[in-house]
């Protein structure tokens, strides 16, 4: 079995009190309480605070570019069913840059994880709007304040029947623990859009304001209900709920490609005796 | 059954036969049945005596019955799939655009019987970062597009550059800028693609001439982007891309596999598996992630260690260029094979091309070569330029009076780049970018001005 120190990567660069401190502790810990070992995991990871995290923990790694970890991970499942792969990725990287791909991953359901480290700015880059910043923020670049309308991320994601749609906080290490262990274990597109206080840059969205807002979805709640869902993620402002919103085990993108039902692709052996007679189809 | 009906009569008024049509039928119609088959052999038939007697033989075109032989009939595409599937590629992304889509078309067409997995991305940045990350996660990838879709992948193309991931890439140009003329050609993106993507890295660029060598080098390109860790290239354009050619045959033996992927047993004895362990190569042994027993790959598109983890100092970075960039470069350009030389072996007239222009200029120096001492110089791996080790290029070019380089573009851009590289400057160059392919008649035409 996998313990907590088979996960310790590098010492961390960002700033004492960030929230991403709390979310890396959590993610090693549920990867351990799953029985996962660092070689069966891969995390995918593309540029910003939340980026670097891959870094920090001890396993199979690809920090690609902003914006660009859902190509990525999908591909890297498609070559590979039997890893685990993890996305992981900031608000700017996956709804911005990145927004494209966030919807085409949900269509396509590759049994893969999409943490989202949702600091509601840019980090890495000091300050600047995400898609997820509140209007009217006023940051260097956005003098009059954010005049766009905050997008939501949630409510997207399960109008466009995304197969597992949960919201966790920073804060609360213990409920983030068990949604990461849901979305992990989830089979189909899972995403888990996580709270993250950015304590340098985002002095609105404090560990406070969010602790303030925060509840869980009450027990009897259905995530099988998908208008009902719906309308829980419009909720936002004085309460912003936590938990698993919804969930549709729809077929996966790797169960739809006959190549890879027997034996993932990277296990087949290639001879050019078994191609061979392809020229004659040219004949 | 009225285009058989017209066929059968155009042989028929220029008594050919028809055993060569039936042939055709019966392959065309197979699925349909004898019924079918039968009918159309009989319109066929119908057609054709019609025209026997009734209209008079053609002599227009001076065309006989041929011998008839066994040929494949393929072109660029296809070439380049089969090129592709024939040295183990298991994974192509890629976004429709004219004139690539042929070769996305092909992969999936074979992605069933071969056990490929042939994905259409959402867009060209996707289909790079697909083809990474697949490569990344063990298996051949490769990816394709016309200029304005490799336009966005140009940042990917750094990535594989940065984290040494092997990708083929397809550059199949048709004229520019922007949408350009979409169905057209134009071979104007070879400055483009050599210079494409931020920062330095190695890359290798070959613009095969015809079907056939577009097969070769779409092997080669896979075993260069293995060996070495890096983006290769086919260019092409919508010409070659759509031209079929026949052949007797390929030769299957000369099809280079080999597999440098690591697994457990290939990594036996290693301590710490460090997917950029420095090298007088360059090269690092590439681990396949969760087949490599407990070792652990790391790739990062940050400047990274040895390890593969994001660093800042100055001296990893500088020993990591010169792991990635300088050690791999001697290497890789001891690879490419020398220019064709076609027709005169001394010759004082020199006509330089290089990618699709290879048969058209074939043609006109066999055309010229009783009057004038003529070759063709052709060039399908283009860069980086071969040595001179091999063959002098550089030395027998100086010797020529004229060296005429022929290009589908504005402004010669090869014509460019071999002056850059080589410090050589052609005398002359004919250039044609009205989005056509050069024909003999406008070639020989052009070349009327200096011969
Ligand atoms: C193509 C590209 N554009 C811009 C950047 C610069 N950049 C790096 S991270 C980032 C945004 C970071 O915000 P987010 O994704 O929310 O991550 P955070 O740092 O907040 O965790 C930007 C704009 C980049 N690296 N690449
Ligand atoms: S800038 Fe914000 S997100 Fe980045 S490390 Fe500092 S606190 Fe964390
Ligand atoms: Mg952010």
């Amino acid at each position: 079995m996998p313990t907590s120190e088979d996960y310790k990567g590098q010492v961390p660069a960002w700033c004492p009190g960030c929230g991403n401190f709390n979310i890396l502790s959590t993610v090693k810990e549920a990867l351990v309480e799953l029985g996962i070992e660092p070689w069966e995991v891969l995390v995918v990871s593309g540029i910003g605070q939340a980026g670097k995290l891959p870094h920090y923990i001890k396993c199979h790694t690809f920090n690609g570019l902003h914006g660009r970890t859902l190509p990525v991970a999908t591909a890297a499942k498609l070559a590979n069913n039997s890893l685990h792969v993890i996305a992981v990725a900031g608000d700017g990287d996956c709804y911005g840059e990145g927004g494209n791909h966030f919807l085409h991953a949900i269509r396509r359901n590759p049994n893969i994880t999409m943490f989202v480290h949702n600091n509601q700015i840019y980090g890495l880059t000091k300050g600047q709007a995400s898609p997820t910043t509140a209007q009217r923020t006023h940051t260097k670049i956005q003098p009059y304040g954010v005049l766009a309308e905050p997008m939501n991320p949630l409510a997207l994601a399960i109008s466009q029947d995304c197969s597992f749609v949960a919201r966790g906080f920073a804060g609360d290490q213990d409920y983030l623990k068990e949604l990461m262990k849901a979305a992990i274990a989830h089979k189909g597109f899972s995403l888990l859009d996580i709270l993250q206080p950015c304590v340098t840059f985002n002095k609105i969205n404090t560990f406070k304001w969010y602790r303030d807002r925060v509840y869980k979805l009450e027990g009897e709640y259905d995530p099988s209900d998908r208008l009902k869902a719906f309308e829980r993620s419009l909720e936002w402002g004085d309460k912003i709920p936590n938990g698993i919103f919804y969930k549709n085990e729809r077929e996966t993108l790797e169960e739809g490609i006959p190549a890879i039902q027997e034996e993932p692709l990277v296990r087949q052996k290639f001879s050019i005796e078994d191609v061979k007679h392809e020229i004659e189809k040219f004949y | 059954m009225a285009n058989t009906v017209a066929t059968g009569a155009a042989l028929g008024i220029l008594d050919l036969g028809l055993e060569a049509f039936r042939n055709v039928i019966r392959k065309a119609f197979k699925d349909k049945g004898e019924e079918v088959i039968k009918d159309n052999i009989a319109c066929a038939e119908a057609g054709y005596h019609y025209a026997r007697t009734n209209c008079p033989r053609c002599e227009a075109f001076g065309i006989r019955e041929p011998e008839y032989r066994r040929l494949m009939l393929i072109d660029g595409v296809h070439a380049i799939g089969m090129g592709a599937v024939m040295s183990g590629c298991k994974f192509y992304s890629g976004y429709p655009m004219t004139p690539s889509t042929g070769i996305l078309d092909y992969m999936a067409s074979r992605a069933e019987e071969y056990n490929l997995v042939v994905e259409q991305a959402e867009d060209e940045i996707a289909a790079i970062n697909m083809a990474i990350g697949a490569s990344f996660a063990g298996v051949r990838a490769m990816t394709g597009s016309s200029g304005g879709g490799f336009a966005l992948m140009v940042e990917g193309l750094s990535l594989a550059g940065m984290t040494e991931t092997p990708i083929v890439i397809a550059e199949m140009q048709r004229p520019g800028p922007a949408t350009g003329l979409p169905t057209r050609t134009e071979q104007a993106d070879l400055l483009f693609v050599l210079y494409a993507a931020h920062g330095e890295f190695p890359r290798v660029i070959f613009e095969p001439g015809d079907p056939k060598q577009a097969f070769y080098l779409t092997n080669k390109a896979f075993e260069l982007a293995e060996k070495y860790q890096i983006p290769v290239f086919i260019q092409s354009d919508q010409y070659l891309a759509d031209t079929e050619w026949t052949y007797e045959k390929f030769d299957l033996e000369n099809i280079i596999y080999n597999d440098y992927r690591l697994r457990e047993k290939d990594l036996e004895g290693i301590e710490v598996y460090k997917r950029f362990k420095y090298s007088s190569t360059g090269i690092s042994l590439l681990a396949i992630p969760g087949e490599a027993g407990k070792h652990l790959v790391v790739a990062d598109s940050d400047e990274h260690d040895e390890e593969g983890h994001i660093i800042e100092d100055s001296e990893t970075r500088i020993k990591m260029v010169q792991k990635r960039l300088l050690n791999k470069l001697p290497l890789i350009k001891k690879e490419i094979e020398p220019p064709l030389l076609y027709g005169d072996s001394s010759p004082k007239i020199v006509l330089i091309g290089r990618g699709s222009t290879y048969g058209v200029i074939k043609e006109v120096v066999d055309t010229i070569s009783k009057d004038h001492k003529v070759a063709m110089m052709h060039f399908s791996q283009v860069y980086p330029l071969p040595e001179r080790d091999k063959f002098d290029y550089i030395e027998l070019l100086e010797k020529a009076d004229l060296t005429i380089c022929i290009e589908n573009n504005a402004t010669g851009q090869f014509a460019k780049v071999m002056k850059a590289e080589t410090g050589f400057e052609f005398s002359h160059k004919i250039l044609k970018y009205d989005g056509r392919p050069f024909t003999i008649e406008n070639l020989k035409e052009e070349l009327h001005a200096y011969i």
